[in-house]
């Protein structure tokens, strides 16, 4: 399992102009993902977890270093390729759900499908299995507007799991939930790790979130102050 | 065919302000429709009724003749050409006799032009068999401006003056046996109509005339010494110019009902693209390429071309088809207007000028949708999901 990494990063930096300044969000990361892990990014706000997310998810390309995702080198990808790499291969799980507001829960489920140019059959039966997955099938006519905060993010981790990507990540997934909704939140997600196999990285700062992490790296001000393995420890 | 589902879908999502759009834009089209087909109708109806009644299947001007110049009437009648005499025999053309003349109604003088015409003939939709009321009296015809100008009314005596071939004045009275309610004012202001024959023996000019009137789709048009033929296109051409400039005058007036539909429709862009930024960066953490967002959001509002265009359907179709049918009415002060409009334009609404239409709103909409979309090729999806415009 360890020479199959699902993304990799050597000397990693991101930099952003402020003024006359430069932030450093992200220095000197090197990390490997394997698949199948459960794995968190902590940290107190500005640490650079939600920035390390963006440049594994392709949205963001580094500033210095080297980034490897899948076998795609983020640093070098274009617009388009960044594009079909998200498309094909990674979910996204974000804070405030962002499902689409005149869309259906079927539809947004379906959204990345669609993106995929799946046939209509398939498509029915993999947003079908997904709302299963969530527990929501019995909504899927319903607006996101209709929907509780939990309701919501189990629709956002139905569409990130749909089209079962290698990766999925999700920022704050459970920031916006009250306790039970992120306990069942992240049960979902633990159940999805273990049935599909996929590769859960979040950026959390949620107590209530680290109890079901595998793996824990702690970043603070950009660099990383700790990665621990917490299933060994625990064994 | 993603991005166009997508589309509607957001459209429709969008509730009233797309509908507001819609009918403002809808708005456009049918005022162009209207007003185009209106101009068409004008147009087609002035120089319907103009042929019908002046100028027929084109005519033959003595070569002196210029309509413009009333002094040229002196000279300008000939001995109509054999070609054209067997034409108005077999009731393929008519001679017209044009003299300048005063008359005194209500004992004050006004200048007149004094045209004879067969009052037998078929050629113009004149009323001229009324003239064959010759009893013991000179019939006249006039048309209801000249009534108006003159304060002369039917079964009114009138004097007239006028000078025959030699030069030599000479006076006579005419009885006016009806005042015709015509839409052309070019047979009308200013002229007094009687039997040619009485006019050739009033003037000294026997078998003379000033111009020919050929019969509608007449083909004949051969080169006559002293005469030059003067085609529709030439007689109309004054017609035609009015029409384009009036058209123009109209065009200014949808220009600025577009231009406040396409300034919504920015705005309705900017905004929308503004708002859902976050939307934005979802469909591109999604996998959506830039391309296809601007392609998304420029179809979204082209739409509006689309749906206003149904809906210009639904309530402007059946207003052209009414206005079509029954006409619109115009007041009767138009008659003073100078140009044959009658009481009731029938404007003409053809499949050229709607789809024509719908393709230069299609085309405008989508220009302007475009432009602002534009600034998503800037757009990095971490500031769009944050909520950060570029």
């Amino acid at each position: 399992m360890s020479n199959s990494f699902l993304i990799k990063t050597e000397k990693l930096y991101k930099k952003f102009p402020m003024g006359p300044t430069v932030l450093v969000a992200l220095d000197n990361i090197n990390i490997t993902i394997n698949k199948g892990e459960f794995l968190g990014l902590v940290g107190p706000s500005g640490s650079g977890k939600t920035t390390l997310l963006n440049i594994i998810g392709s949205l963001d390309s580094p500033t210095q270093g080297s980034v490897e995702v899948l076998g795609n080198k983020i640093e070098t990808l274009s617009h388009q390729d960044a594009a079909k790499l998200r498309n094909n291969h990674i979910g996204f799980i974000f804070q405030t759900f962002n499902l689409l507001p005149v869309y259906t829960v079927y539809e947004n489920v379906e959204f990345p499908l669609l993106l995929q140019d799946i046939e209509t059959a398939k498509r029915k039966e993999l947003v079908m299995q997904a709302l299963e997955w969530v527990g929501l099938a019995d909504r899927k006519d319903s607006k996101p507007s209709q929907l509780s905060g939990g309701q919501s993010q189990r629709v956002a981790i139905a569409r990130a799991v749909v089209k079962k990507p290698e990766l999925v990540l999700a920022d704050e997934p459970t920031a916006n939930l009250d306790a039970k909704n992120s306990h069942n939140i992240m049960e979902t997600m633990v159940k999805l790790n273990e049935e599909l196999d996929t590769t859960f990285i979040f950026a959390t700062h949620d107590e209530k979130v680290m109890k079901y992490l595998k793996r824990k790296i702690t970043l603070n001000d950009g660099y990383i102050q700790r990665d621990e393995n917490i299933s060994l420890n625990n064994q | 065919m993603l991005i166009i589902k997508l589309a509607i879908k957001n459209l429709l999502g969008a509730g009233l302000r797309t509908w507001l759009n819609v009918i403002a834009l809808s708005f456009s089209y049918v005022a162009i429709i209207f007003m185009q087909g209106l101009y068409a109708g004008m147009n087609n109806q002035m120089e319907a009724s103009t042929i019908k009644v002046q100028y027929g299947g084109g005519q033959y001007w003595h070569e002196l003749y210029d309509p413009y110049d009333p002094l040229s009437l002196d000279d300008a009648h000939g001995i109509i050409p054999n070609e054209i005499d067997g034409l108005i025999k077999s009731n393929d053309a008519t001679s017209i006799l044009i003299r300048q003349g005063s008359i005194y109604p209500n004992g004050r003088m006004q200048n007149i032009l004094l045209k004879g015409i067969d009052p037998n003939q078929k050629i113009l939709a004149l009323p001229t068999h009324l003239l064959n009321n010759e009893n013991g009296f000179i019939p006249a015809l006039i048309g209801g401006r000249m009534a108006k100008s003159s304060g002369l009314k039917k079964g009114d005596f009138v004097t007239i003056r006028w000078r025959d071939a030699k030069g030599t004045f000479d006076a006579d009275e005419v009885k006016i046996v009806e005042v015709i309610n015509t839409e052309v004012s070019e047979i009308d202001n200013g002229q007094i109509w009687i039997p040619l024959d009485r006019m050739r023996e009033m003037t000294a000019m026997q078998n003379e005339a000033t111009m020919i009137v050929l019969k509608q789709d007449s083909q004949f048009a051969k080169n006559l010494s002293g005469w030059e033929f003067k085609n529709l296109d030439y007689l109309l051409a004054d017609l035609r110019s009015l029409a384009t400039t009036k058209s123009a005058g109209a065009s200014i007036f949808y220009f600025v009902l577009l231009l406040l539909a396409m300034l919504a429709i920015f705005d309705t862009q900017i905004l929308s693209i503004f708002r859902r930024r976050k939307e934005m960066g979802t469909l591109m953490a999604l996998g959506m390429t830039r391309s296809t967002l601007i392609k998304l959001f420029t179809l979204e509002g082209s739409m509006h071309a689309v749906l206003a265009a149904i809906a210009a359907m639904i309530y402007g179709g059946p207003l052209v088809w009414y206005v079509a049918k029954v006409g619109y009415g115009l007041p009767a002060s138009t008659n003073s207007f100078g140009f044959a409009l009658g009481d009731r334009i029938y404007p003409e609404f053809t499949a050229g000028l709607i789809i024509g239409t719908i393709l230069l709103v299609l085309i405008v909409t989508s220009i302007v949708s475009y432009l602002p979309t534009r600034r998503i090729a800037k757009l990095k999806p971490t500031d769009a999901l944050r909520g950060k415009f570029i």
